[in-house]
């Protein structure tokens, strides 16, 4: 568990964040959300101390983070950034092993370690262990930095806008492989974003930023039909917010006997897919796969949540 | 790199190689010049001999052999290895024919006279050089491949100065006539050289990394360094000579550690102050130039300051350092020849001794290895360079 408690960092007459305080349960997502500027990337910064707090602290576990040595906390901590960071000069294995070999994991271990994280990322430890970043896609380089910030079994995993140099296609791709990676090792994950499609994807909850104030923490289903402030409002877009909303409740979650023709949907597609499914087929209930139906009448009362806000 | 053509196609249709028109072009200059000289003695002017005229009716079989190896480079017809195999052979056979000449012309029983190389010699062999390096650099040979040639190349020479072909030489006479004095200065001069640079890394290595961490002190420093660089050779060895001079006369204990105006103290003090721009700039440019995202990640991954400096930073600045290294090794090198001035010994002290009487054999003797070494180091610290540098090896990648 993080606890954030009044954190604030301030340059000179500049607060860049301002008061801030907030919970992270164990095997939660937490999603800072903001423009540029907004100090989410400083309140992540602070919780490695990649930056020091001005005042306020941060407990892990009840651990007052300021009390242990920067390096050592660190090193407990996973963190991966946009552009990936990996070390140009040493190659995937090397780069993955970093961390434990800071920690002076016996060889034997390191190997092993880095092995079972190239098949958890799906690359072929054979083929990748001993490739340069260069030789790596984008994709891959991108999953070859988070495999790094995992190497240690951390406690914790900080992300900065990981997937931010990564084309849409292969963006929704990661995202859904981290998820799937995260729900498995169960590591409390804080991730930075500018974008709200990505926290209303990865989050548990929302944490949204502006001129280094927290306006609003909770569940997306929360932020979206009860944003707090106009600004939040704003970051969601008026005109997204239904499908936003569609977006984080499953078929399966909701779906009600009855018969209906045509093709199947998949339980675990979201309301958002069924949607389009409907429009794009021209249908008024979709069966679902496993048995029952999702009805149009259905989805459009759960899109109607967000306008009672 | 952009592949720059080597082929035209002239107006009848047959294409040639620019770069082989050239080269051609000077070797048949060098043809027509004299090959030799000839001296009745060592310090006077000599006569210029032909090559047809020093080799006697053979030369113009030699003549002409040279004259089809030149002119096979100018068609595009001839591939990159056989220009590589011309020039090799080219540089080769310009030895053997120098010592040829030199055999036929000296009159036994005479050892004042002399017989130097002259222009055409020269020329030739820069002829034939050109071509080699050139179809090399074309062939993008493996780095060890060129490692292999580099070796190749100098195990060539050396054979061919071993071999005692070359005795006649002049200065080849110049050398047999001191060479004790000889193996002593070169000596000096790679501990000048090779001393001087490792004391500006040891100075200038620390110094770009704190300045790398202290900007605010880069304008003063690289300032101060930047003048030093300005003044010019001659007048910072003569610098040396009162300053050391005044300091090992009045500091007790000074003159024991070899605190002196003149020798290899001086010498060494004034290539070292050359070498710290250099190293200082590019230590800074180097670890600028490691991006931040890479630095980020050091830090959030848990290295202590020393750890990132140690793991990251310097080995991807390593590639700019050894530029340094290099612009340092070979520039020292040939500054070396000046300590000679101030006593510092090195192959400076032929140079001037040669200047001094007006014996040119002399002179070569000193300039000939100065040119060699910088010539080998440079290639070698390039290849280096080349080895160490990822950026590189990305674009080398398949």
């Amino acid at each position: 568990m993080i606890e954030i408690q009044n954190l604030t960092k301030i340059y000179g007459d500049t607060t860049v964040v301002d008061q801030v305080s907030m919970t992270v349960e164990t095997g939660q997502i937490a999603a800072l959300v903001g423009t540029s500027g907004s100090g989410k990337t400083t309140l992540l910064r602070m919780i490695n101390r990649l930056v020091e707090p001005s005042s306020g602290k941060v407990l892990i576990d009840g651990e007052d983070t300021s009390r242990i040595p920067a390096h050592a906390l660190r090193r407990r901590i996973g963190y991966a950034i946009q552009g990936h960071g990996l070390f140009p000069h040493r190659s995937v294995a090397q780069n993955i092993a970093t961390v434990p070999a800071l920690l002076k994991w016996s060889e034997a271990d390191i190997r092993a370690r880095v092995d079972e994280l190239l098949e958890l990322f799906q690359m072929s430890p054979a083929q990748f262990r001993d490739r340069m970043p260069y030789e790596l896609s984008g994709g891959q380089q991108q999953r070859v930095g988070v495999a790094r910030a995992l190497a240690a079994r951390p406690e914790l995993l900080l992300m900065d806008e990981p997937f931010g140099a990564l084309d849409p296609v292969i963006r929704a791709k990661a995202q859904q492989d981290l998820r799937d990676i995260q729900r498995r090792l169960g590591t409390t994950l804080v991730i930075v974003t500018h974008d709200m499609e990505e926290a209303v994807a990865l989050g548990d909850r929302i944490a949204v930023m502006d001129k280094g104030e927290l306006l609003q923490y909770g569940p997306p289903s929360e932020v979206l039909t009860q944003p707090a402030a106009p600004f939040v409002r704003e970051l969601i877009g008026e005109g997204e917010r239904p499908f936003r909303l569609l977006s984080l409740t499953r078929v399966g979650d909701i779906a009600k006997t009855g018969e209906a023709g045509g093709e199947t949907i998949p339980a675990g597609a979201s309301l958002r897919d069924a949607l389009a499914e409907c429009l794009w087929s021209g249908r008024s209930a979709l069966p679902v796969e496993g048995g029952g139906v999702v009805t149009l009448d259905q989805l459009e009362s759960r899109a109607a949540q967000a306008s009672v806000a | 790199m952009t592949e720059i053509p080597i082929t035209a196609d002239s107006p009848t249709g047959v294409a040639i190689s620019r770069t082989g028109l050239l080269f051609a072009g000077l070797g048949l200059v060098a043809l027509a010049l004299p090959l030799v000289q000839f001296k009745p003695n060592r310090i006077v002017l000599g006569e210029g001999i032909s090559l047809t005229a020093a080799l006697g009716p053979p030369g113009w079989v030699v003549l002409l052999g040279l004259a089809v190896a030149l002119l096979i480079g100018v068609t595009d017809r001839a591939s990159l290895p056989i220009r590589l195999a011309i020039g090799v052979a080219g540089v080769a056979a310009a030895f053997l024919i120098l010592g040829a000449a030199v055999r036929n012309l000296t009159p036994p029983d005479n050892n004042l006279a002399r017989v130097s190389p002259a222009a055409g010699f020269w020329l030739l062999l820069l002829a034939f050089a050109l071509m080699m390096a050139d179809a090399l650099s074309r062939m993008r040979l493996s780095l060890r491949l060129r490692w292999l040639m580099l070796a190749a190349v100098l195990a060539m020479l050396a054979a061919i100065l071993w071999s005692g072909w070359l005795d006649g030489v002049s200065v080849m006479r110049e050398y047999a006539a001191r060479q004790d004095l000889f193996h002593r200065e070169s000596l000096r001069h790679l501990i000048l050289a090779f001393g001087s640079l490792g004391a500006a890394i040891l100075v200038g290595l620390p110094l770009g990394i704190l300045i790398y961490q202290v900007p605010r002190l880069k304008r003063a420093v690289l300032g101060v360094l930047n003048i030093l660089q300005t003044i010019p050779s001659l007048a910072m060895f003569g610098l040396m000579i009162p300053l050391f001079g005044w300091v090992a006369a009045t500091v007790p204990g000074a003159a024991s550690i070899g605190v002196a105006g003149i020798g290899i103290f001086p010498a060494l003090v004034a290539l070292f102050l050359y070498s710290l721009l250099p190293v200082v700039s590019n230590t800074v440019v180097g670890l600028n130039g490691v991006s931040p995202a890479t630095k980020e990640a050091a830090y959030g991954l848990g290295m202590t300051d020393a750890q990132v400096l140690g793991q990251v930073l310097i080995p991807l600045a390593l590639p700019v350092l050894l530029a340094a290294v290099r612009i340092v090794l070979v520039q020292n090198i040939g500054l070396a020849v000046i300590a000679g001035l101030i006593g510092g010994g090195g192959y400076g002290t032929f140079v001037f001794q040669g200047l001094n009487q007006t014996a040119m054999d002399l002179v070569l003797l000193g300039a000939l290895p100065t040119i060699a070494l910088a010539l080998t180091a440079g290639i070698a610290l390039d290849l280096l360079v080349e080895a160490l540098d990822h950026r590189k090896r990305r674009r080398d990648a398949p």
